[in-house]
């Protein structure tokens, strides 16, 4: 933004204007919700959104850990492997006599750890982070075959089960953790000293260096926090399926996160974004899958209509944004 | 020198950006053979002269260039490379990993067929560069090439689109002694050729020995020529200096230099690269002027000592001990702050508010258990900021964005004043600032030393380093080649600190030069 001139009412419309772009997507969400029930007639029955909320909800985990690292300028591409190499990870373990539930424990701690990796290379070895995720994309895919030999680990009996099929008063369980997720981001960015860095390094990595800001831990922290949300992505997934595959599991689940991120209106450049954007932005792409399913749409042409809706979504955001800053 | 009509005549060229005036009815004219130079402070519109020459500038209507007497269109690089006008920038402009001919013929490649014609390019790169009298092949890779050489290839390139008017500006700040010799000995077959040369430079030595006539800018105004044998330092200097300093700098401190009990004292701190062996104390209360040309390295001194960059060499003391930090966080921790000369690339967090953007170096410190923010402390010392520095703004909750330069600038003070710091280090404060803010930022570096700060101000003004510091040190090269010191009765003196960035000797003509 080049406009520099103080205005009288600059700081009312400035935060107006915040509440227009993580509003953003929402009317065309509610627009999309609207169609595909006058189309099918079914889009709108508690059972469907309970699916809906279910089908979002490993999203909604991953694009949360990916909306923190967006926001300081980076991207994670490592994600989906990730999710793959813990799901791998926690069936295994809960394949143990008597420590079943740490399956969930050793799940989360693997996410972790990869994440951590990429945030050490990024952060002190100052490489670039498409590179390095880039990297992890392919290796920890490798690491997620290697660990289940290449096959798919079964547990009929999985202790933690309910958090994939159960639900909690009529809610399902990967529904709560999600929004349990989102509410957590929130926190963090919004009221922790460490979210005010987060948007700083994001904004401006070199004057956050002179501020005396650690911009190392951020990344540290934002690479981690990725990685993590991708050990619960993880979980959550095995929760649901019993099983888990190194090959299959998470394949492209990063484009859908970093998808939802960008349709909630998080600038790319970083520095710019809220974790309700990207809330928003999870929920549109879970009910275009769920709608077109329910309207009859073919598989190949549900990719082809996600596709576009993003980008032309994406292009009359920054249409509305550039058209509101010229007054 | 030839009498007839001039090659390049510029009549009454003004340029206005936004509302600063950076040039204003400026005329200079040059014949063919000859080299005119062009000299001013920093910011006397050298430059953007020159980019109206070139067509990168659009002057504002009423000024005409004429090149060998027929008006020139303005305002379309194209059209000015057409007509024969070619410039050399500081910042070489090469395709490093393409060859000699290929830079040479760049965007104007010959071709046949639609297929480039490397035969074609080299055999009319190679006369070239003969003429030139160079020692390097057009089949070499630019990226092999000295600076020196490089700065040959881009005459090269200069001369194949048969360039009458070439303005060079600054090339011999990166050449070595040698590279240099070269230069001049090309320059020398360039006046031959009948070639216009507009040569910009601070370097005095070589505006005698190149000079056939000098024309001094000073803010934007043309102020005068002198002939080949009328150049001399002293004249040039009070030419480009000359001018009373207004009475908005405010100096209340106690003056008086050496005899203060030292706070700060750096001692033979480099980087092996832009500063080399400088040390120096500053004291309690006092204003430390740091004066130099673009790029002998004051900007890097100061972020060496504030631990932004990391020193090969030398150590930083504070009140006796060794305080050389590694990073700013470091610096910060001994009260030691730094106000960067680029508020915008550098300083600020645009889309941030003034609260975030004024307490975020002392956040941690005002955070609440499990490192949640303290949101009343930080909008409390946003408040008290705005009204200490006189910040406009409508509120705290303001994106630092939409202020304007002096109040962004104020914003940055702010931060830094925040972390009560015991010494200041501004690098160009008042840089794009109006001169009202100017002026309160003037009277609260008076105000900071009056309470016993010590502050070091890097500045390209002259009158402002001489209006608010009790002693001037000099940069010439990364080295700090002098100091000038104010008395009660004997402000510091424009020139002398004109005559230690230059390498002048007073007095010195080209006569003695030659």
């Amino acid at each position: 933004m080049t406009d520099t001139t103080a205005s009288s009412d600059g700081g009312k419309r400035a935060a107006l204007k915040t509440t227009f772009m993580a509003l953003g997507m929402l009317p065309v969400l509610i627009l999309l919700a609207i169609g595909f029930e006058a189309l099918s007639g079914k889009f709108m029955t508690v059972n469907n959104i309970s699916i809906v909320m279910q089908q979002a909800s490993i999203n909604i985990v991953l694009a949360a850990g990916m909306t923190f690292v967006i926001l300081t300028g980076g991207i994670d591409l490592s994600v989906g492997s990730i999710l793959a190499a813990s799901a791998v990870g926690a069936v295994f373990v809960s394949l143990l006599d008597g420590y079943g539930m740490m399956g969930i424990p050793v799940g989360l701690a693997l996410g972790l750890a990869f994440g951590l990796v990429n945030g050490v290379l990024i952060a002190f070895l100052k490489l670039p982070p498409f590179i390095v995720t880039l990297g992890s994309l392919t290796a920890v895919r490798g690491v997620a075959r290697l660990m289940g030999s290449d096959t798919t680990v079964f547990n009929s009996n999985l202790p933690f089960a309910f958090l994939g099929n159960g639900d909690l008063l009529g809610v399902p369980w990967l529904a709560i953790i999600a929004l349990g997720v989102i509410l957590l981001s929130w926190a963090i960015l919004r009221a922790t000293i460490l979210g005010t860095w987060i948007y700083a390094v994001g904004g401006n990595q070199e004057a956050a260096r002179l501020t005396g800001i650690k911009v190392w831990l951020v990344l540290l922290f934002v690479y981690g926090f990725s990685g993590l949300m991708s050990g619960l992505g993880g979980v959550m997934s095995a929760a649901r399926l019993y099983a888990a595959n190194g090959l299959q599991l998470g394949q492209a689940y990063e484009l859908d996160a970093i998808a939802a991120v960008i349709l909630g209106g998080t600038s790319l450049v970083g520095g710019i974004g809220s974790i309700w954007g990207t809330l928003i932005g999870a929920l549109i792409i879970a009910v275009l899958s769920n709608g077109l399913i329910l309207t009859g749409v073919s598989d190949i042409w549900q990719y082809i209509i996600k596709g576009l809706v993003i980008i032309v979504a994406v292009a009359l955001d920054r249409y509305r944004i550039k058209g509101g800053a010229r007054t | 020198m030839t009498d007839t009509t001039p090659l390049l005549e510029m009549r009454d060229i003004s340029k206005t950006f936004g509302s600063i005036r950076a040039l204003q009815n400026v005329s200079l004219s040059a014949y063919g053979g000859e080299v005119h130079s062009l000299m001013g402070e920093n910011g006397a519109g050298k430059s953007t002269l020159m980019k109206v020459l070139s067509g990168a500038h659009r002057p504002d209507p009423g000024g005409e260039v004429l090149v060998a007497g027929e008006p020139m269109p303005l305002g379309d690089p194209k059209l000015s490379k057409a007509r024969g006008v070619a410039v050399i920038y500081q910042e070489l402009a090469l395709a490093p990993n393409l060859s000699v001919a290929q830079n040479v013929f760049l965007g104007a490649e010959p071709h046949s067929g639609g297929l480039l014609d490397r035969r074609e390019m080299l055999a009319r790169t190679r006369p070239i560069l003969e003429r030139l009298g160079v020692g390097f092949d057009a089949g070499t890779t630019v990226s092999r090439l000295s600076l020196g050489e490089r700065q040959l290839v881009e005459i090269a390139r200069a001369m194949s689109t048969d360039a009458r008017i070439i303005v060079m500006d600054e090339p011999t700040t990166s050449l070595s002694e040698r590279e240099t010799e070269k230069l001049f000995d090309v320059i020398a077959g360039l006046k031959r050729d009948g070639i216009a040369v507009l040569y910009i430079s601070h370097r005095m030595d070589e505006i005698y020995r190149l000079s056939d006539r000098c024309s001094v800018l000073r803010d934007g105004e043309y102020v005068g020529t002198l002939e080949k044998d009328e150049i001399e330092a002293d004249r040039l200097v009070s030419m480009m200096v000359g001018r009373d300093l207004s009475s908005f700098y405010k100096k209340e401190h106690a003056p008086g230099g050496a005899d203060r009990e030292a706070i700060l004292r750096v001692e033979g701190i480099g980087d092996g690269r832009k500063v080399k062996d400088c040390s120096f104390a500053v004291g309690r209360g006092e204003v430390l002027g740091i004066a130099g040309l673009v790029g002998s390295g004051r900007t890097e001194l100061l972020r060496l000592i504030y631990g932004a960059d990391t020193a090969t060499s030398g150590q930083v003391w504070l009140d006796g001990e060794d305080v050389t930090p590694k990073s700013p966080g470091d610096a910060l921790g001994h009260g030691i702050a730094y106000l960067t000369e680029d508020r915008k690339e550098l300083g600020l967090f645009l889309d941030m508010t003034l609260a975030d953007n004024i307490s975020m170096a002392v956040a941690q410190d005002d955070a609440r258990a499990g490192g949640m923010r303290n949101f009343r402390a930080a909008a409390r010392r946003a408040k008290d900021a705005i009204g200490a520095l006189g910040i406009r703004a409508s509120s705290a909750r303001t994106n630092a964005g939409a202020l304007s330069g002096g109040n962004q600038q104020k914003v940055l003070l702010a931060r830094l004043l925040e972390v009560r710091p015991r010494v200041l280090l501004l690098d160009e404060p008042t840089r794009g600032v109006d001169v009202g803010a100017k002026s309160e930022i003037y009277r609260l570096i008076d105000e900071l030393a009056r309470e016993g700060l010590a502050v070091v101000v890097v500045s390209s003004e002259l009158p402002e380093i001489i209006g608010i510091s009790d002693r001037c040190l000099v940069m010439r090269e990364g080295r700090i080649a002098g100091e000038v010191v104010a008395s009660p009765d004997q402000p510091i003196e424009q020139k002398a600190i004109m005559t230690l960035s230059t390498g002048a000797q007073p007095g010195k003509t080209k006569e003695t030069q030659l």
